[in-house]
C-alpha cells in the first residue's frame, strides 16, 4: 500500500480507535456492567465511578509501561547478559569490558565536558539575550531569531555548521565562514588582541566568577557558628565547590595556553579534526540550538519579577549590576536551575549532532553515540545496554529531584 | 524599562541595541549561509563564500570567442573579422541584452590576465588583433580567414549576484535523482502526522483523569509521569526493537508510530494535566449537574477549553518527530531504504556527497523549511507550552 | 414541588477531618432557605452535598421522599448557580442554556420554548448568540440563573451568586431574584450567602451554621428577635448584639437581672424560682438601646469613647462596662456631642434576651 494512504488509514484507525475505545468502554461500564438503573442503581453508579478513571488511563499506562518503564528493566537485564552466549547471565562482565574500552572513557570524558559547557553557555547566553531583548523595541523580533534554531533538527544544524566549519585547500577561496575569518588573522596586533588578549580576559572573568561561586558554595559549610547546613547539604555544597574549583583551574590553564600557544596563522584549519577543540565546535551547535530555549524561559521569569522590588532597589541606590546580581538573580534562581537541568538532559541524550558531524571520530565520541555504535554496528547488546545504563545513571539525580519537587508542589 | 525613569542613559540604549544586533547576526548567520547556498550553483559555491554572493563579484574567467566558421566571418576592407559577445558565445547570457557582467580588465595570456583595459586592442601576432569592450563585445580581425578554435580571452569581470532554483528542481522534482528528497519528504510526513495526533488523544484522556478524577494512586501516577519525562529513550531501543520483532511489527511505520507515541506521552500528559488542573472547577461541576457524563464533559468542555495546551504539545511533538533521526533509524528504516526519512537521507548525503554543497544545502533546507514555517506561524503556542512545561 | 429532608447528615474529609455532623433539616415545597454562617463553616459543603458534587459521609438525604445519597447530580432534579457563574466560555449564551437539555435528549421544540421563556424572564433575548466574555458581570449572572431555569428543576441551589457583583448591581439582582422566586411559588430554593441583608430579605427561613452543626433554623424575624443562642444573637444583626454579664435577682413572668456593671435589666422572659442567682448574659441590640434621664432605671452607665455619625443613625462606642469592652449603642439622628460624656442606657423589656451557658432562656 502507498505509505501516504497507509498513513491516512492509520490516522483514521488510530484516532477513531482511540475515540471508539473511550466511548464504548464508558457505555459498556454504565449500561452493561454497572447499570445506573434498577434496585442497585446507587451502588452501581459508585462502582462505575471507581472504575472509570482506569478506563481513561488504560491506554496511556499501557503505552508508558511498555515503551518507557519496561525498557528500563529490560535494559538492566540486557546489560547483565551476553547475547553471543545465548543470553546467559554474565554478571558485570559487560561493565568490565566497557571499563577496559578506551573509547568509553573518551566518551565519558567528552560527555562530562559537554555537561559543563553546554548548559552553562546556553544559560548564560540565554540570560544575556533575555536581559538585552527585553529592553528594546524590536526585542520580540530578536527573540524570534535567537529562538528559531529550536525548530531546526540536529541533523539540519549539523549540515549548517559543517558549512560554517568547511575548509578548502590553502590558496583557494574559503567557503566556510570560520576559515575565512581565521585567514584574516596574520599575527599582527589585531590578531594578538582578538586571539590572545580577548580570550585571556574572558577566561579570567569566568575564573573569577567560578571562584566567587566556590566561595558561595563553601562559605556556609566552613562557617564556624551553629547555622551550618545539614550533612547532605554540606556534601552537595562541598562537591559543587570542588567541581567549580577545578573549573577555575581549567580556566587559568586555558588562559595560560592562550598566551603561550603558537597559532598556525594563514593555514586553513579542518576544525572538526583537531582533538579537544573539535568537541567544542560540536558543542557550539547545541549551544546555538538551546540558547533560545533558555532565553524564552528566563525572559518570562525576569518579567515575572515584581517591578516594585527593582524600584525599591533603585531608590536604595543600587547600580544596574547590583540590581541584576542581588535582586534579579536570586528571584530567578529556581528558573535557572530548571533551565539548566532541562538542557543537561538534552545534552545527555545528544546523539544526532555527533553522529552526523564526526560520528565519534577524532576523539569526539559521546555516550549516546558510543551506545549506538555498540548496539547497531558492533551488535554488542551487552556493552551497549551497559552504556545506556550509564546514561540512565547520570539522569537519575535529576529524575529524583524532579519527582521530589512535583510531589512537594502537589501538597 | 529605563525609558520612563529620571536619569536613564540613552547611550546605554545604543549599547544594548548594538549588542542585540550582533547577537541576532551571530544566530542568523549559520542558517542564512545554508539558505543562500541552496540558491547557488555548484561552481559559485565552491569558488566563493556565500557571504560574497550578495554583492557583485569580481570573477576571473577564461572565455573564448565564437568558433570561426563560414557563417560568422565577414570580410571588411580585405580584413577578416569576427564579432560578437564573449558571454553570449560562452552561453553565459542568452543575448547581448542579457549580459550583466562588466569587464574591468582582460588579457590574452594566462600569465598576464589584466594586461588590457576594456576598449583596448590587443595584438595577437601574425597581424591578428582583438578588441574587447567592457560588456564583452569583441572584434577579432585577421588578414587571413580565422580557423581552428575561438580565441582565448582572460577576463576580470564584475558579475551581479545571481541565484538559481535549479538545486530545488533537482532535489525535489527530478524523478531520476535517487538521492532526491521528494520520497523522503513524504515518508517523513507519513511518520509525523499519526505520531503527532495519536499521543495527543491518549494523553488528553489520561490528563483529564489525573487532573479531575479522584482515585487511589493518582499522586503516584503523576510522580511516575514526571519521572518518565527524563528517562532517556536510548534505553528503550533494543528492548523495544526486540519486542517489535517478536510480535511481528518489525521495522516499519507502525513501529515508529507506536514508538513516537510512547516516547511523547510523558510530556503530553504532563503539559495537558498542568493545563487542565487550571481550568475552573465550577465549570466542570456545573456540567456534571447539567447531566454530562465524564466522557461528555471531556469531549464537550475540557477538549475545547484545552485547545492552547493541545496546540502547544502538537507543535512540540511535530517538531520532535519531524526532526528525529534516532527513532527512525532504529524502528523504521530497513535495509531496502524505501522508508528513509529526510534526516537519514541528509546524513547519508553528508557521507557520500560531503563536498557537494549545492545538494547538501538544498536537501537540508527542504527538511528545515517545514519546521521553520510551523515555528514562525505558531511561535506563540510553542512559547506558552515551553513555559507550562518547565517553569515550576 | 419538592421537599428535602436531611437526617443526621455528616461530612468528613479523609476520614478524620469533621466538617459537618448531625445536620437535621426539613425543607418544604416552595421555601427559600438561606444558609449563613462564618467563613469555612461548611455552607458550600452542605450545598454541594445536596447537589451531589460531594459525597455524603453519613446520614441520609431525601428529595421528595427518595433517598438520593448515591444518585448522581444530574438525576437529582436540581440546578445550581455558582459564585463564579461557571459559564462555559466556549459556548454562546444559547448553547450554555441548552447544554443540559440537549444532554437530556429533549425535543427541539421543547428546548426552544424553554430558552425563549427564560430569556424573556431574565431579559436576555439580545444576548443569546454572544459568548460569555462579551457580557457584563450582571448579564453573566443572569445567564447562569437562566441556565438553571430552563431545566425546570425541583430544587434550585445558589452558592453566593451575587458576591462577584458590585454593590449597586447586587441590590438590583437581589430584587430580581426575589421577583423570580415570587413568580415560581412552587419551586424550592437553597441559597448560600455572606450577606445578611440578602439573607433577611430573601429567606423564608434562615439556617445558621456554626461549629460543624446548625445553630438555629427560623424565619428572619425569629432569628433577629429570639436568637436561640449567643452565637446566633451576635451573628445576626449589625453591629452585633451587646452581651453583659449579670445575675438573676427576680424571677416570674418577667425576669430582673442585676448586672456586674451596676445597672439592672428587665427582660420579658419567664423564669422559675430556682433560677434566682443564676449567672447569665443579658443581650441587647444596639438599635434597641436608648438614653435615659438620671434617676430612671438603667441597664448600664458608660462613657462614650467614640461616636460614628452615619447620617440617619449615630453609633456610640462605650468604654469597658463590666468585663465587656465592645458595647455599642445605635441612636437615631446625629449625636456627636455625646462623645466623652457618661450616659445611662436602657431598653424595653421585650427587646432584652437572657442567655445562660450560651443558650437563650426563652427556648427552655
Ligand atoms: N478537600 C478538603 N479536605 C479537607 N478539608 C476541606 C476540603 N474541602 C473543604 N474543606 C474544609 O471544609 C470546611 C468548609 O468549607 P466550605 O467551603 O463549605 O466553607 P464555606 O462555609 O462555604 O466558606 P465560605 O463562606 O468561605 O465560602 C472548611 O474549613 C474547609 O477548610
Ligand atoms: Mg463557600
Amino acid at each position: 500500500m502507498n505509505p501516504a494512504l497507509l498513513g491516512l488509514v492509520t490516522i483514521v484507525i488510530g484516532v477513531g480507535g482511540c475515540l471508539a475505545y473511550f466511548y464504548f468502554s464508558n457505555i459498556l461500564l454504565d449500561k452493561v456492567i454497572f447499570p445506573g438503573t434498577g434496585p442497585n442503581a446507587g451502588r452501581n453508579i459508585n462502582r462505575a465511578e471507581k472504575v472509570r478513571p482506569w478506563l481513561f488511563l488504560a491506554p496511556a499506562i499501557l503505552a508508558l509501561g511498555l515503551y518507557l518503564a519496561y525498557p528500563v528493566f529490560a535494559t538492566i537485564w540486557l546489560s547483565l547478559t551476553d547475547r553471543s552466549q545465548g543470553n546467559a547471565f554474565v554478571g558485570l562482565a559487560n561493565y568490565r569490558q566497557m571499563g577496559l574500552d578506551p573509547k568509553f572513557w573518551e566518551a565519558l570524558r567528552n560527555n562530562m565536558l559537554w555537561l559543563i559547557v553546554v548548559p552553562a553557555a546556553s544559560t548564560a547566553f540565554g540570560l544575556l539575550a533575555a536581559q538585552l531583548t527585553d529592553r528594546i523595541r524590536w526585542g520580540s523580533f530578536a527573540k524570534s531569531i535567537i529562538f528559531m534554531p529550536m525548530a531546526i533538527s540536529f541533523v539540519g544544524a549539523a549540515v549548517i555548521f559543517k558549512l560554517v566549519y568547511d575548509a578548502r585547500p590553502e590558496g583557494t577561496n574559503q567557503i566556510g565562514i570560520l576559515n575565512a575569518i581565521w585567514l584574516q588573522f596574520d599575527g599582527a596586533i589585531w590578531s594578538v588582541v582578538i586571539l590572545r588578549i580577548l580570550p585571556v580576559v574572558i577566561l579570567l572573568a569566568i575564573a573569577t566568577l567560578c571562584a566567587f561561586l566556590v566561595w558561595v558554595f563553601a562559605r556556609p559549610v566552613l562557617r564556624p557558628d551553629q547555622s551550618r547546613p545539614g550533612l547532605i547539604n554540606s556534601i552537595v555544597r562541598i562537591s559543587a565547590a570542588v567541581v567549580t574549583a577545578v573549573l577555575v583551574l581549567a580556566c587559568l590553564l586555558g588562559a595560560l595556553n592562550a598566551v603561550t600557544g603558537t597559532y598556525p596563522y594563514g593555514v586553513p584549519q579542518q576544525w572538526l579534526t583537531i582533538p579537544v577543540w573539535n568537541s567544542f565546535f560540536l558543542m557550539i551547535v547545541l549551544i546555538w540550538i538551546q540558547t533560545g530555549f533558555a532565553m524564552v524561559i528566563l525572559s518570562a521569569a525576569l518579567r515575572g519579577i515584581p517591578e516594585e522590588t527593582i524600584e525599591a532597589a533603585i531608590i536604595d541606590g543600587a547600580n544596574p549590576l547590583q540590581i541584576f546580581f542581588s535582586i534579579k538573580m536570586p528571584q530567578i534562581s529556581s528558573t535557572i536551575v530548571v533551565v539548566w537541568t532541562t538542557i543537561t538532559i538534552v545534552v545527555l541524550k545528544v546523539f544526532d549532532i555527533v553522529y552526523a558531524m564526526t560520528n565519534g571520530q577524532w576523539q569526539t565520541q559521546v555516550l549516546a553515540n558510543y551506545m549506538y555504535d555498540k548496539l547497531f554496528r558492533a551488535n554488542d547488546w551487552g556493552v551497549g545496554s551497559a552504556a545506556a545504563m550509564v546514561i540512565m545513571l547520570l539522569v537519575t539525580p535529576i529524575l529524583v529531584w524532579n519527582v521530589y519537587n512535583a510531589r512537594k508542589e502537589m501538597r | 524599562m529605563d525609558d520612563g525613569m529620571a536619569g536613564g542613559k540613552s547611550s546605554l540604549t545604543w549599547v544594548v541595541n548594538i549588542s542585540v544586533v550582533l547577537l541576532v547576526a551571530l544566530w542568523l548567520f549559520p542558517t542564512a549561509g545554508l539558505f543562500i547556498s541552496s540558491f547557488r550553483t555548484a561552481d559559485q559555491i565552491s569558488s566563493s563564500g556565500w557571504w560574497a554572493s550578495m554583492f557583485p563579484q569580481e570573477q576571473n574567467q577564461t572565455l573564448r570567442t565564437a568558433r570561426p566558421g563560414e557563417d560568422n566571418i565577414a570580410e571588411v576592407n580585405g580584413v577578416y573579422q569576427i564579432d560578437g559577445n564573449l558571454f553570449v558565445a560562452e552561453g553565459q547570457a542568452a543575448d547581448i541584452d542579457a549580459v550583466q557582467a562588466t569587464i574591468s580588465a582582460w588579457g590574452t595570456g594566462s600569465l598576464n590576465i589584466d594586461e588590457y583595459a576594456p576598449g583596448d586592442t590587443a595584438d595577437l601576432g601574425d597581424g591578428e588583433q582583438i578588441t574587447v569592450q567592457a560588456n564583452g563585445d569583441y572584434v577579432w580581425t585577421s588578414p587571413e580567414p580565422q580557423s581552428g578554435r575561438g580565441q582565448r580571452v582572460f577576463t576580470t569581470a564584475k558579475t551581479p549576484p545571481e541565484f538559481t532554483l535549479d538545486n530545488y528542481r533537482n532535489v525535489l522534482f527530478n524523478p531520476n535523482n535517487r538521492e532526491g528528497m521528494a520520497k523522503a519528504f513524504f515518508n517523513t510526513l507519513t511518520v509525523t502526522i499519526p505520531a503527532t495526533i495519536i499521543p495527543i488523544l491518549i494523553a488528553a484522556f489520561a490528563a483529564y483523569a489525573l487532573a479531575w478524577m479522584d482515585f487511589p494512586g493518582r499522586a503516584l501516577l503523576i510522580a511516575a509521569v514526571v519521572g518518565l519525562l527524563v528517562v532517556p529513550l536510548q534505553l528503550a531501543l533494543i528492548p523495544l526493537l526486540r519486542l517489535h520483532n517478536e510480535i511481528g511489527i518489525g521495522k516499519g511505520y507502525l513501529g515508529v508510530w507506536l514508538a513516537h507515541t510512547g516516547f511523547g506521552l510523558p510530556l503530553a500528559i504532563y503539559l495537558l494535566r498542568n493545563y487542565m488542573v487550571g481550568l475552573p472547577r465550577d465549570i466542570i461541576e456545573n456540567a456534571r449537574v447539567d447531566g454530562a457524563t465524564d466522557f461528555q464533559i471531556f469531549v464537550k468542555i475540557i477538549l475545547p477549553l484545552s485547545y492552547p495546551a493541545l496546540a502547544s504539545f502538537a507543535i512540540f511533538q511535530f517538531l520532535w518527530t519531524w526532526n528525529d533521526l534516532l527513532v527512525a533509524l532504529v524502528f523504521l528504516i530497513d535495509s531496502s531504504g524505501d522508508t528513509t526519512v529526510m534526516t537519514k537521507q541528509i546524513v547519508e548525503l553528508l557521507g557520500t556527497r560531503g563536498g557537494n554543497w549545492e545538494i547538501l544545502a538544498t536537501s537540508a533546507f527542504v527538511s528545515i523549511a517545514v519546521p521553520l514555517l510551523v515555528f514562525f506561524s505558531l511561535q506563540r503556542f510553542l512559547v506558552r507550552g515551553l513555559l507550562a512545561g518547565s517553569v515550576k | 414541588m419538592a421537599t428535602l429532608k436531611l437526617t443526621d447528615v455528616a461530612k468528613t474529609y479523609g476520614g478524620t477531618i469533621d466538617v459537618l455532623k448531625n445536620i437535621n433539616l426539613d425543607i418544604k415545597t416552595g421555601e427559600l432557605i438561606v444558609f449563613v454562617g462564618p467563613s469555612g463553616c461548611g455552607k458550600s459543603t452542605l450545598l454541594r452535598m445536596i447537589a451531589g458534587l460531594e459525597k455524603i459521609s453519613g446520614g441520609e438525604l431525601q428529595i421528595d421522599g427518595r433517598v438520593v445519597n448515591d444518585i448522581p447530580p444530574a438525576q437529582r432534579g436540581i440546578a445550581m448557580v455558582f459564585q463564579s457563574y461557571a459559564l462555559y466560555p466556549h459556548m454562546t449564551v444559547r448553547d450554555n442554556m441548552t447544554f443540559a437539555l440537549k444532554l437530556a435528549k429533549k425535543s427541539k421544540a421543547e428546548i426552544d420554548a424553554a430558552v425563549a421563556k427564560a430569556a424573556r424572564i431574565l431579559q436576555l433575548e439580545p444576548y443569546l448568540d454572544r459568548l460569555p466574555k462579551a457580557l457584563s458581570g450582571g448579564q453573566r449572572q443572569r445567564v447562569a440563573i437562566g441556565r438553571s431555569i430552563v431545566r425546570d428543576p425541583k430544587v434550585y441551589l445558589f452558592d453566593e451568586p451575587l458576591s462577584n457583583l458590585d454593590a449597586a448591581l447586587r441590590v438590583a439582582t437581589r430584587i430580581e431574584i426575589a421577583q423570580l422566586k415570587e413568580s415560581m411559588p412552587d419551586s424550592t430554593m437553597i441559597y448560600v450567602t455572606h450577606d445578611q441583608v440578602e439573607a433577611m430579605t430573601l429567606a423564608s427561613r434562615i439556617v445558621v451554621l456554626a461549629n460543624k452543626g446548625i445553630a438555629q433554623v427560623g424565619t428572619p424575624l425569629e432569628l433577629y428577635e429570639r436568637p436561640q443562642n449567643e452565637f446566633v444573637a451576635q451573628f445576626i444583626g449589625s453591629p452585633a448584639m451587646n452581651l453583659l454579664a449579670g445575675e438573676i435577682v427576680e424571677t416570674g413572668a418577667q425576669t430582673t437581672v442585676k448586672l456586674a456593671g451596676g445597672g439592672t435589666a428587665v427582660a420579658a422572659v419567664p423564669t422559675r424560682d430556682s433560677d434566682r442567682g443564676l449567672q447569665v448574659n443579658v443581650g441587647v441590640r444596639p438599635e434597641d438601646l436608648s438614653a435615659v434621664e438620671d434617676g430612671a432605671p438603667y441597664i448600664f452607665e458608660g462613657t462614650v469613647n467614640i461616636t460614628e455619625a452615619l447620617g440617619e443613625v449615630t453609633l456610640l462606642y462605650f468604654d469597658r462596662i463590666g468585663d465587656n469592652d465592645a458595647v455599642i449603642g445605635k441612636l437615631p439622628g446625629i449625636h456627636q456631642g455625646l462623645r466623652g460624656q457618661t450616659v445611662r442606657m436602657t431598653a424595653q423589656s421585650d427587646k432584652v434576651q437572657i442567655f445562660h451557658n450560651g443558650q437563650s432562656l426563652h427556648y427552655r
